[in-house]
């Protein structure tokens, strides 16, 4: 066995069920791994339209058939399951270490089905699994989770993936995390393990992963690792500043979204900048398992301390909620960390809020906590903390900021798409990137089809980022290849110095296979597609593939970006048709035929 | 003409975060990059107003000029 373990681990906790499956390997093959291959489990297993939170629903910890090899950044493992706020399929990712602790269990996924009467958490160990009482765990934070379950293992080399309270009360932006900082962020995924009253799997490894074709692995591996070592993003950007480094490209650019999207630059954004964090807060780099670009900050300001924060969490926090406040930044993402939010949801929901506070929509007789006002530093922090609890006005914050708006009647203020909230970039000066933004599987996701490279940071190459022209070839393109590297198990950083043959040849020394990169491609078209299908099945419609009103309506109003909005009714049509999908935006039976899921 | 000059990450290391420089009619994005002592293969980004530029434009009175070099994230 190369590459893949061959083996998957199936849990039911409902009847304590534990079972070691063999992989079909042809199928795995099929969708790649990871996002792929659990996506794939997944629709075949549950029914789409059920309830997430519903114990029928399944949530697969899947890992990619690189996770784990000696290839670089390639600590990654997916977290796939229906999303409790979207409605959609939610395959979260995240780094760190427990996807390659995982692979050297002995296992390629691990699928959780049913409910556990009581808390509960798994504990494996080179190949062997076992379900263990959890209830003196239940509401505690995820760094003293993290470190007293390693402690009660015996051995310090153990990994722990968790919920925080976050997961335990249900709240629609529960992350899972693991590694203490390290999240599967998006779409409420920590939400469908607390709703099985799963607190946290544990594990540790010993086994030796081998590739098929060690002779021109090393080959491959040495060519791979140039490239790195000589590419100025990977080698000299990302490790100097980390993702941080972009808050003063975006907002020079004027795409930088302010108060909840109401403005798109933000004055004082040098104060909550990449250079800031380095100068004032940085303590030192984190590298994820394997990986030779270590962009993870480890921050510290007072006694709060931890790794973060990320680009988007800085944006979130900062220029949308109007604060310019760093040191209130970091502590509010360590809220997030400790009760296991997506920093992303977590932030935006709060601007959402405090539009709704501004406008007099939401009442200050209702907020038992600091004013929901733009700027405040005190209401970031404390707000993220009482949402990551459920205390009082907090619980409605955890339902997101779609469910919080449309209480009001004003759903139209929620910067979402799918009700995932959008991230840090403005669609109406990034085009292209709108486009990603409404037809992500998962909704309002930046990275699944990252057109910031291409548009604003000029790489693979520079394209006019308020022209229409391409932007559908580009937006499917890049959410194809995304889903590959997804799916490899690979860090999609690697992407900005490396390039689909890179990624095949990896795969097929480690693996021991001889495909060609359209092969990949056509792999991650398949992957894509299987998810759009599923989301159809959900009852998520193609009307859903779109943007907020203001973003489609209202001109920027400020800043170098001043007077665009974005033309998603003209890229859209463009889109479906490079998809092969009918004019409804339904996948056709010739495609699916073609990529082989009718 | 005075021109204002906006840098970011590596490039404040020994210069400056932001600054009026003046320049003479005619002067390029080139001129200004070699006055910093900037090669043009480190600038990744150079934007002109908050637009695209190439360091072959023309400067004008009163234009801000932000200088970075390459970059990435998510």
């Amino acid at each position: 066995m190369a590459g893949y373990c061959g083996k998957l681990l199936r849990i039911n906790l409902s009847s304590g069920e534990i079972k070691d499956e063999k992989l079909d390997l042809a199928m795995a093959k099929k969708f790649i791994g990871g996002r792929g291959l659990a996506t794939y489990l997944l629709s075949g297993e549950i029914d789409p339209g059920i309830d997430p939170l519903d114990s029928a629903n399944k949530i697969i910890f899947a890992t990619g058939p690189l996770t784990g090899s000696r290839a670089p950044a390639t600590g990654r493992h997916m977290v796939v399951t229906k999303s409790p706020l979207s409605g959609t399929v939610a395959s979260s990712n995240s780094g760190g270490f427990w996807g390659a602790e995982l692979k050297r269990a002995g296992f390629d996924l691990i699928v959780v089905e049913g409910k556990s009467e009581k808390p509960c958490y798994i504990f494996i160990k080179d190949g062997a699994a076992e379900i263990k009482d959890a209830e003196k765990y239940w509401g505690k934070l995820v760094s003293d989770i993290t470190e007293e379950l390693v402690e009660e293992s015996g051995d310090p080399k153990t990994r722990v993936l968790c919920i925080g309270p976050a997961g335990e009360k249900l709240s629609m932006l529960a992350a899972v995390m693991n590694d203490t900082y390290r999240a599967a962020g998006r779409s409420g995924v920590g939400a469908v393990m607390g709703s099985k009253n799963l607190k946290a799997i544990v594990v540790r490894g010993t086994g030796r992963l081998v590739p098929a074709e060690p002779e021109q692995c090393k080959q491959v591996l040495e060519k791979v690792r140039k490239k790195i070592k000589e590419n100025d993003v990977t080698a000299k950007g990302l490790p100097t500043y980390g993702t941080s480094v972009l808050v003063n490209v975006i907002n020079e650019l004027g795409i930088y979204p302010t108060n909840n999207f109401q403005k798109s630059h933000f004055g004082t954004a040098d104060k909550v900048s990449g250079e800031a964090l380095a100068e004032k807060y940085l303590v030192k780099n984190m590298a994820c398992y394997g990986c030779p670009i270590a962009c993870g900050r480890y921050s510290k300001v007072g006694d709060v301390e931890g790794e973060g924060p990320e680009y988007e969490t800085l944006w979130a926090y900062s220029a949308n909620c109007g604060v310019d406040d760093l040191a209130a930044v970091i502590k509010a993402n360590k809220w997030c960390n400790e009760y296991g939010l997506d920093t992303i949801s977590a932030g935006a929901t709060i601007a959402c809020a405090m539009e709704l506070y501004e406008k007099g929509i939401i009442k200050p007789d209702e907020v038992d906590g600091p004013p929901l006002e733009f700027g405040s530093s005190e209401a970031i922090v404390e707000w993220s903390r009482k949402m990551g609890a459920a205390e009082g006005f907090g619980a409605k914050l955890a339902l997101g900021s779609y469910r919080l708006a449309e209480e009001y009647g004003m759903a139209e203020l929620s910067m979402s798409v799918k009700k995932l909230e959008l991230p840090a970039y403005d669609p109406r000066g990034v085009q292209g990137h709108g486009l990603q933004y409404a037809t992500s599987n998962r909704g309002g996701c930046h990275v699944r089809g990252y057109m910031i490279s291409p548009e604003v940071l000029g790489l693979p190459e520079q394209l006019d980022r308020f022209s229409l022209e391409g932007k559908a070839l580009w937006v499917k393109t890049f959410q194809d290849l995304t889903a590959v590297i997804d799916s490899l198990g690979f860090c999609l950083f690697t992407s900005f110095a490396l390039g689909v043959e890179d990624y095949t040849d990896m795969f097929n020394a480690i693996v021991g296979e001889e495909w060609e990169p359209g092969r990949m491609l056509e792999a991650g078209e398949r992957i894509w597609n299987l998810e759009r299908m599923f989301n159809l099945k959900a009852g998520v419609r193609p009307e859903a593939d779109s943007l907020p009103k203001r973003l489609l309506e209202e001109p920027i109003s400020d800043g170098p970006s001043k007077g665009h909005v974005h033309h998603l009714a003209e890229l859209l049509p463009q889109y479906y048709k490079e998809r092969g999908w009918d004019e409804q935006g339904i996948p056709s039976g010739t495609r699916l035929s073609m990529l082989d899921i009718a | 003409m005075v021109v204002e000059v906006r840098l970011f990450a590596t490039f404040r290391k020994g210069r400056f975060k932001k600054r009026e420089m003046e320049f003479s009619e005619g002067s390029s994005l080139d001129d200004l990059l070699k006055r910093l002592k900037i090669s043009k293969k480190e600038a990744g980004l150079l934007l002109l107003n908050g637009q695209y530029a190439s360091w072959k434009d023309k400067l004008a009175a009163h234009d801000v000029v932000s200088i970075f070099p390459s970059l990435g994230g998510g």
